[in-house]
């Protein structure tokens, strides 16, 4: 079928070209076929696929249905499908069924999308690679020794690798916009309260944040539009009315105020991904917006606040894997004690356990004050901080990630790991929207992303940006190469 | 002994009368079959959230007002991490540096002096799960529908000096919960609890001495009775040399002694933090004003009112206004008529006699049933005896009093016509008692209404035999 965007699909489906059954059977088909190879896949649900997809036919023949009515989907396998287990990519979860769909979910199954299955992930959303993983490794599909970022790993493979025509993921940190850059298509995180997170399994609830996948600026508002919205189950959610987020994307940039944060471009940022913002600004500027240098004083503080707060709240947010209620638990054990060192122990891999030590040390009385609380009173400041760059500009316009994707293995220090987080991390602090688009490849044909950044609810603006620049330069439409022989 | 002053300070556990859980919609109801009031919130399912329930704070705030406090306008809830099998998250959501209410006071008496017991703080919490050992299988087995019942702790000042102050504080503590209509206050359902602080000093020394937490207290008189062991466990220690070491105890009130849980070394660190899933609770004035304009008159201020409108004495006042359902009951039976001392002295003699288990709540009749009982009395139509008869009688069945007299034949007879044969018979049959009475000896009454009410079987109205005599010896 060729790149499939979700609303040229919809357009077929609904002028009946194809039928979702036989959409959703290419999609399990390409599945067996490619996903052997890319690993994007942890549970597949064919059946339940195809029950939804007879369901979306019987709508569509009636003429019903809206814009995601037969719509192959991927789902993150940290957001709740009932029924279908969801793992976090843990040991710990291996066998977990939901009773409950996230609300994401139900909103996808109500506007009549197909759910493919459950895609890998970094354990417990923590990682930038989707290598610590329980189950597998995903590739990028660009190149497939490297990895496709994370920990939405595998969401963003499997759309690169036409596996689903979008996906759902999580973004804690960068968990979404890394991934997407990483494996060249448009990766959405946002703003905090947006998206409800019911359903969501929980790694740091302050920063948490679902998002989408898609090849097109347009899908993403498309999906937007259905993901978006206030939710009674979940206090963070806002309670705001929404706009059409497709009404944002008329192509017309013209006036608009675009900074560029020299903090994002210093040290560290791999000379052809600066050389994508410079001529990015180049873009935008041809299309009538003012593109400037500013700065964010803070930027560097970001991270440590990052690394602080997430760990402080997974190591409590992680308590309740204990092996007493559900969930993995060893079959031997001597006492209460024992029972909660030993499940935790095996159930666990390294990262998630580094985490929790992490966080249960910041939150420790003697520490509290030095690591959980400035870090908190830092995120304020970060916060501040954006806040003034958002009376000047209307959008900030930064690298996504520091490096294109790398080879797996070649971040095993966790601290190289986490560096990589350096562009995305300040963005979930301050509960900020961002995107991550595709800005070509680097001379080793892998995908360089850049990322724009809005004031809280601000995903119009964002988009209009985004939607004008892939307009411009067509770097959508740019795909791996696919040799028969490598899938 | 008394070379030491006793320092006591409480923290109340109150489940609050919501119908509802804190952060979902299972119900609370007590005595349900195990797990059946549960939901993929309250026992901690991967991904789900909290949502606090309104009813919870306006609870919270009402018991803050009726205890004096400040209410807070902006407060928040924190993260209580601990691992146990009945906490299903693994961490308990209460609040820490800002409970919706602070800096409150509640006044009790004791040897006869007002005093005033201030309170810290009064915060939101959601309670845990219950395990229930088996020790034939050996197993523990969790009920998790306590899990997210909503409570409120009550922290006071260390301002108690004795056991007997500290039960007045608890006694005051469960009769405002009741009044307000915050908590059933049902012990024996757990919905009321208490830990204790206790410290013990030589008199006059100005600093505390080291405290004990005692937990696992399960009424009132069992916290009288760890308060005063542990009273003598700490001044004994020191009396022999020893010292009181700072710990958590558990008190056996069965072995009516306590042991020690965990030592200050031994204690968890809860590493609380801000609950990030739930936003800060802002209070708005003007609902706090409106909850304390429907504030319900308080056990104090009704006390007052039946000294002063009653004329009752300040101990009845007291004993009467305890509850608020003995209280409103005694206020509608003066209602119907009945004379409040009267109705007093009937509910706190008679009816209390007959409710010793039960309490004073559980009276099984209408208030208007005593007040008609009490109006037969004062028509002379039943003796003062008689109608603790019918009282019995009511509690047995609840039917008019009137018929129960009847019934019974504790009706007093006052028709003259009926009883001037049986008295002319006693005055024929006993010249001897008739001259001693005629001599001016009044003894000798006595001894004509005692026959009188004999061959009456006692329903004669002794006033009416007493007028008769007279006049048919005048003849």
């Amino acid at each position: 079928m060729g790149m499939m965007t979700v609303k040229k699909l919809s357009r077929m489906l609904r002028e009946r070209e194809v039928s979702s059954v036989e959409v959703t059977k290419s999609y399990l088909a390409r599945i067996e076929q490619r996903d052997g190879v890319i690993g994007s896949f942890i549970t597949v649900c064919a059946d339940e696929a195809l029950k939804a997809a007879t369901a979306a036919d019987t709508l569509l023949a009636k003429g019903e249905g809206g814009a995601l009515t037969g719509i192959p989907v991927g789902i993150k396998d940290n957001i709740c499908t009932a029924g279908v287990r969801t793992t976090c990519a843990s040991r710990m979860l291996e066998r977990f069924l939901p009773p409950y769909d996230a609300t994401v979910v139900k909103r996808l199954k109500d506007a009549g999308a197909v759910i493919l299955g459950k895609l890998n992930m970094d354990e417990f959303a923590m990682g930038s690679s989707t290598e610590s993983s329980y189950f597998k490794k995903t590739k990028n599909p660009y190149d497939l020794s490297c990895v496709p970022g994370g920990s939405s790993g595998g969401s963003a493979a499997c759309v690169t690798a036409e596996l689903a025509p979008f996906a759902l993921g999580s973004d804690t940190g960068g968990s979404i916009r890394q991934p997407a850059a990483f494996c060249g298509n448009v990766g959405l995180k946002p703003t905090y309260g947006l998206v409800s997170r019911f359903g969501l399994v929980a790694f740091a609830s302050s920063l948490d944040q679902i998002g989408s996948f898609t090849h097109t600026v347009e899908d993403c508002a498309l999906v937007l539009n259905h993901i978006a919205g206030h939710d009674p189950m979940d206090s963070t959610s806002a309670a705001l009315d929404l706009p059409d987020y497709t009404g944002a994307l008329t192509g017309e940039v013209k006036g608009m105020r675009i900074g560029v944060p020299r903090e994002y471009l210093g040290e560290g940022i791999q000379p052809e991904i600066r050389a994508a913002v410079e001529d990015a600004m180049k873009v935008l500027e041809r299309l009538g917006a003012h593109c400037e240098y500013c700065s964010l004083p803070l930027t560097q503080y970001a991270l440590p606040a990052y690394y602080l707060i997430s760990s402080a709240e997974a190591s409590s947010n992680l308590a309740r894997y204990d092996g007493v209620k559900y969930g993995y638990r060893v079959s031997e054990f001597k006492g209460l004690n024992d029972l909660y060192e030993k499940t935790r122990s095996e159930g666990f891999g390294a990262e998630v356990k580094r985490r929790i030590m992490l966080g249960t040390y910041a939150l420790s009385s003697g520490y509290y004050d030095a690591y959980y609380k400035k870090a908190q009173q830092v995120r304020t400041l970060i916060g501040q901080d954006f806040g003034k760059r958002f009376a000047e500009f209307d959008v900030l316009l930064t690298p996504t990630t520091p490096t294109t994707a790398y080879r797996f293995g070649e971040k095993s220090d966790p601290l190289a790991m986490y560096m990589g987080d350096i562009c995305t991390v300040a963005v979930n602090i301050a509960g900020l929207p961002a995107i991550s688009i595709p800005a070509g490849l680097d001379r080793a044909g892998k995908p360089i992303g850049i990322q724009l950044i809005g004031d809280r609810f601000a995903e119009s603006e964002i988009l209009r940006v985004a939607h004008a620049y892939e307009k411009e330069t067509g770097h959508d439409a740019i795909s791996p190469v696919w040799r028969e022989e490598s899938v | 002994m008394s070379a030491f002053e006793t320092v006591i300070g409480l923290e109340i556990h109150a489940e609050l009368a919501t119908r509802s859980k804190i952060y979902c919609s299972c119900s609370t109801a007590f005595g349900a079959e195990v797990n059946t009031h549960t939901c993929p919130i309250c026992t901690g399912m991967p991904g789900v959230l909290p949502v606090l329930n309104k009813k919870v704070v306006e609870y919270a705030v009402m018991a803050g007002l009726a205890m004096n406090c400040e209410i807070t306008e902006y407060g928040k809830q924190d993260r209580k991490n601990y691992f146990y099998p009945d906490l299903p998250k693994a961490y308990q959501t209460s609040q820490y540096d800002l409970p919706i209410c602070k800096n409150g006071y509640l006044e009790i008496e004791a040897d006869g002096k007002v005093k005033r017991i201030g309170i810290t703080r009064i915060h939101i919490e959601e309670d845990a799960g219950k395990l229930i050992h088996d020790p034939y299988r050996g197993q523990s087995l969790i009920d998790y529908n306590r899990c997210g019942v909503p409570l409120i702790e009550i922290v006071t000042e260390p301002d108690m000096r004795s056991p007997a102050e500290a039960k007045a504080f608890l006694e005051k503590v469960k009769s405002i919960l009741e009044y307000t209509g915050v908590s059933d206050c049902k012990m024996q359902e757990g919905s009321l609890r208490c830990d204790v602080n206790l410290s013990v000093r030589p008199m006059g020394q100005k600093e505390f001495g080291t405290r004990t937490e005692m937990k696992n207290i399960n009424s009132f008189s069992a916290a009288v009775r760890a308060m005063e062991n542990e009273r003598e466990r700490q001044i004994d220690l020191i009396e022999s040399g020893g010292e009181v070491v700072q710990a958590t105890r558990k008190w056996d009130d069965v072995k009516g002694e306590s042991s020690q849980m965990r030592s200050k070394e031994e204690a968890h660190d809860y590493r609380y933090f801000p609950e990030p899933d739930l936003v800060p609770i802002v209070v708005d004035k003007e609902w706090v004003e409106r909850i304390r304009r429907a504030l319900p008159e308080l056990p104090d201020a009704r006390k007052a009112r039946y000294m002063s409108v009653f004329g009752l004495s300040a101990y009845d006042a007291g004993i009467l206004t305890a509850s608020r359902k003995t209280a409103d009951y005694f206020e509608q039976a003066v209602q119907e008529g009945a004379s409040p001392k009267a109705a007093a002295n009937r509910i706190m003699v008679d009816i209390s006699a007959l409710l010793t288990e039960k309490g004073l709540e559980e009276i099984p009749f209408a208030p208007v049933y005593l007040a008609k009982t009490l109006a037969l009395v004062e028509a002379g139509t039943v003796s003062s005896t008689a109608a603790k008869k019918i009282i019995e009688a009511l509690f047995e069945e609840v039917k008019e009093p009137a018929e129960i007299a009847k019934e019974k034949g504790l009706l007093q007879v006052s028709d003259e016509s009926a009883l001037v044969p049986i008295i002319q018979r006693i005055i024929d049959e006993n010249p001897k008692a008739v001259a001693e009475l005629q001599a001016g000896k009044e003894k000798a009454m006595g001894f004509f209404v005692g026959q009188a009410m004999r061959a009456s079987k006692g329903s004669a109205n002794p006033a009416v035999i007493h007028k008769l005599v007279r006049e048919m010896l005048k003849k």
